[in-house]
């Protein structure tokens, strides 16, 4: 015996088997995120007033990789649109869009978190804050492109629009004077935290899909050949995990650049 | 492991899969049989590793800081200073009683009762030529196999296995110094995905390839179980998977998701902080309790059919079991709080959990009261497999009788952490869960082999097993109740002579002397009861090539259509296409020829 429903559709289901296999999958996914995202509501309505920060992130940034990531939902389902219509040459081509998409989602993202990883909170031995990125740093002195603030609450309110924080000077700092240096990584502030492992996380889910989704666009000529129903229901299973990655972004980027 | 233990099947399989190749067959298998027997044996194996690490702990509860005897020596060997002149230290039973709860919770039972069982059985049962994905099945076992490695390497490590406990709370867990957590939580992410992978695996298999006939209310109870089951490992753990990402943060990124402000433990000291403990305990009993199922579920199941089986009568109340499993397991979702009473969540938030506790255990009774009513006027056959689940459900009424008091927050407040729920949890997971998997083990064994377990050896096992379990747990009750802490690595000697010396002899929360002896008496029976596994050791393996020959495919006459195919059945399961004609308990029909009609046999015009 075979195993049935591999391509054919079961009458009482209405599914083949991998579509099963993938809402199922889905499904924990869901639980997956659903719990990291009850992780930042606890952890955020457990911040002192004033201490939940605002404006750390590059709103434009954000925007921007959520058009690409639209964009390359929208080329995956042409990519299987074309399949369906036949056309393997119109689906290489959707698919390479949407793997250039992945690719530019993966470099923003790099630059935004490499940005975190240079900006700095300094305290000063005479109890003063600086805060800002660093552009140098020596044995003796680190210059900052930053500013001082009188409290350190400004810090978590720093809502400057659109494009981000206007420029600020160049500040030298000895490093005799400084008494913590802390950069705004994982450890810095559980928003900090929660960002990084749900960003970190949801990168990964876009590095494995971007890698299934590159393997059956240079590998997948012999299949189409051989089965093309097969090889289109591959990438139909595929897109769905693609749309997934995309919906979490669409709840990612509000949550944590937004609100 | 599971490579050397596959070897005496060889000659069995060999014609079905001469052209394969050993490695592909037996290691690399994508065999739902193949693979159940894989999960099986590694299971068992790790089920007796569990067994002996508890064994050491019971010595050095019953005799503190003395010389573990036989393995002491070799214990300093392995382990190093912990357990310097083969002593257990403190630190070292701590990671034995971490490492003894999650090995026999996520490494024996959850693999043995849902991978093993519901590997081999399942698609049979439903009249599949195997599961819906067969490599993803590979690579579940194959997970598994890795988070299992991991975590026994754990043991080895500078510092030693996790200490936390199999709850692994924070601050606790990321406070200690040593990487036996780190290893535990890359170990579970493991563990995780391999149940993850299995659980998919199951609901699209169970969903999709039914044999035709097989609508869902002929499917048999076992099947409805391991559906149940697998939605609870689909949609429960992937929580706890969240929770370990962030203590690995914790662990190694220096985040503080579960330590909060001003928190000042050991390497502890500079952390942003703003985390909250409670959050970990949320999450852990997210899937925690839903996860007390998923060991119970299968149990049932196999219980059903062997009772069903042996009185030679269907199933009482079939539906009623199936309607109470889908609400047991729905249910499930909503109870997790009623382990964290005294965390200081508040009153209303302990009240709605308790209230959520006392209904979920309605389905429960109505699954064991359907399976005691099963008895009533049959004409029971008292085989092995009969024996142990006879012995289940009493077991298991114990076991859940005495959660009530656990489940109420009052009560609760008494018995939280005390030997009382070790004393409940194991009567459920223990004499229950366990004897229904031994039952199984019986049962199925000729389905495998083509040979049956030695029915007197398999008596002694049983015998010796049941009494050996009560001598060991009932004592604990006592114990818990007089306010016997657990997790105290010398049995609560110093706790007791601390109080004796403050107080005079018999202060309320001070331990009698007749308790701390039950140590002594407990650790005893353990030996006995490990003593009667040699004759199920010897018996399993031997049986494989000398046992008694089944002399039919069908040796149990049996309805479901797991023995309606060949023994063992070949790659692909049936010979021919089954088509299922009626439900899955009809035995003693009257005027049938045989007093069971299986699953596929046509109707007669």
């Amino acid at each position: 015996m075979e195993i049935p429903y591999t391509t054919e559709i079961r009458k009482d289901t209405g599914l083949y088997n991998a579509k099963v296999g993938i809402w199922l999958f889905l499904a924990s996914e869901v639980m997956l995120f659903g719990a990291l995202f009850s992780t930042y509501i606890l952890l955020r309505v457990g911040t002192p007033e004033g201490y939940w920060p605002h404006g750390w992130l590059t709103v434009w940034l954000g925007t921007l990789n959520t058009i690409v990531l639209i964009t390359s939902s929208i080329t995956t389902v042409m990519a299987w649109a074309s399949l369906k219509m036949g056309n393997f040459a119109k689906f290489k081509m959707f698919h390479a869009i949407t793997l250039c998409c992945a690719l530019m989602f993966l470099a923003i993202k790099s630059y935004e978190y490499h940005d975190k990883f240079i900006h700095n909170e300094i305290t000063l031995k005479d109890g003063r804050i600086a805060d800002g990125h660093v552009i140098k740093k020596t044995a003796e002195a680190v210059t900052i492109e930053g500013h001082f603030v009188e409290d350190r609450k400004e810090l978590f309110n720093l809502r400057t629009g659109f494009f981000g924080p206007p420029k600020h000077g160049e500040i030298e700092i000895k490093t005799a004077d400084i008494a913590k240096m802390s950069n705004y990584g994982p450890a810095h502030h559980t928003y900090n935290a929660i960002y990084f492992t749900l960003t970190g996380l949801h990168a990964l889910h876009v590095i494995g899909g971007a890698l299934v989704i590159f393997y059956l666009w240079a590998f997948g000529g012999r299949m189409w050949k051989e089965d093309p129903e097969r090889f289109t229901n591959r990438i139909e299973i595929s897109g769905l995990f693609w749309h997934f990655v995309d919906l979490v972004w669409i709840f990612l980027f509000p949550v944590l650049y937004l609100l | 492991m599971q490579a050397t233990h596959a070897i005496p099947h060889t000659g069995i399989h060999e014609e079905h899969h001469a052209d394969a190749g050993f490695w592909r067959t037996y290691v690399f298998s994508t065999d739902h049989k193949i693979i159940g027997i894989q999960y099986g044996v590694t299971a068992l194996c790790f089920l007796f590793f569990g067994f002996l690490l508890m064994l050491m702990m019971r010595w050095q509860i019953a005799h503190p800081a003395t010389p573990v005897p036989l393995v002491g020596p070799l214990l300093e060997k392995m382990l190093g200073t912990v357990a310097s002149q083969g002593k257990i230290s403190p630190d070292l039973y701590n990671s034995f009683g971490a490492m003894h709860g999650t090995i026999m919770v996520f490494l024996a039972i959850v693999p043995l009762a849902f991978a093993a069982f519901g590997n081999y059985v399942v698609p049979l049962m439903i009249g599949a030529p195997d599961m819906a994905f067969p490599r993803v099945n590979m690579a579940s076992y194959q997970s598994y196999v890795i988070g299992g490695i991991i975590m026994v390497v754990s043991f080895f490590i500078p510092g030693g296995a996790a200490q936390a406990g199999w709850t692994s709370y924070s601050p606790l867990a990321t406070s200690i110094a040593t990487n036996g957590q780190t290893f535990w939580l890359v170990g579970m992410v493991f563990l995780i995905t391999s149940s993850l992978l299995g659980a998919v695996n199951f609901i699209a298999t169970i969903i999709q390839l039914r044999a035709p006939g097989m609508t869902w209310m002929r499917m048999p109870f076992f099947v409805w179980a391991q559906f149940v089951t697998a939605f609870l490992l689909l949609l429960a753990f992937p929580p706890l998977e969240a929770a370990g990402i962030m203590q690995l943060m914790d662990k190694v990124a220096h985040t503080s998701f579960f330590l909060p402000t001003g928190l000042a433990v050991g390497t502890l000291g500079n952390i942003s902080g703003g985390g909250s403990p409670l959050l970990w305990q949320h999450l852990f009993w997210f899937l925690g309790h839903p996860e007390v199922y998923v060991l119970i579920l299968p149990a049932m199941g196999i219980v059903a059919e062997i009772i069903a089986n042996n009185t030679r009568k269907p199933i009482w109340g079939y539906k009623s079991l199936v309607y109470s499993a889908l609400t047991l397991g729905f249910l499930s979702f909503i109870v997790w709080a009623h382990h964290m009473y005294l965390t200081g969540m508040g009153i209303r938030v302990a009240t709605f959990f308790q209230t959520t506790t006392m209904i979920i255990s309605i389905p429960s009774v109505i699954i064991l009261t359907c399976l005691f009513l099963s008895l009533w006027g049959g004409s029971i056959r008292f085989n092995t497999p009969m024996l142990f689940v006879m012995a289940f459900l009493p077991m298991f009424g114990i076991g859940g009788l005495t959660g009530l008091p656990l489940g109420f927050n009052f009560s609760d407040l008494h018995l939280h952490d005390t030997y009382y729920v070790i004393a409940h949890f194991h009567y459920i997971v223990a004499p229950g869960t366990i004897f229904a998997l031994f039952a199984g083990v019986y049962y199925w064994f000729p389905k495998m082999t083509g040979r049956m377990m030695n029915e007197f050896w398999g008596r002694v096992h049983f015998w010796i097993s049941l009494i050996c379990m009560n001598l060991i747990f009932q004592p604990m009750f006592a114990q818990g109740m007089a306010g016997m802490i657990r997790r105290m690595s010398d049995g609560g000697a110093n706790y007791t002579a601390a109080h004796n010396t403050a107080a005079g002899a018999d202060v309320i929360g001070g331990l009698s002397d007749s308790l701390i002896h039950l140590h002594v008496f407990i650790l005893w029976a353990a030996v006995c009861l490990g003593a009667a596994q040699i004759p199920f050791i010897i018996n399993f393996f031997w049986s494989i090539k000398h046992g008694k020959p089944a002399g039919s495919d069908n040796p149990w006459n049996a309805t479901t259509l797991e023995w309606q195919t060949p023994t063992p059945p070949p790659h692909g399961n049936f010979a021919k296409a089954p088509i299922v004609y009626r439900g899955p308990y009809e035995y003693s029909v009257p005027g049938h020829a045989t007093d069971f009609t299986p699953q596929n046999e046509p109707d007669k015009a």
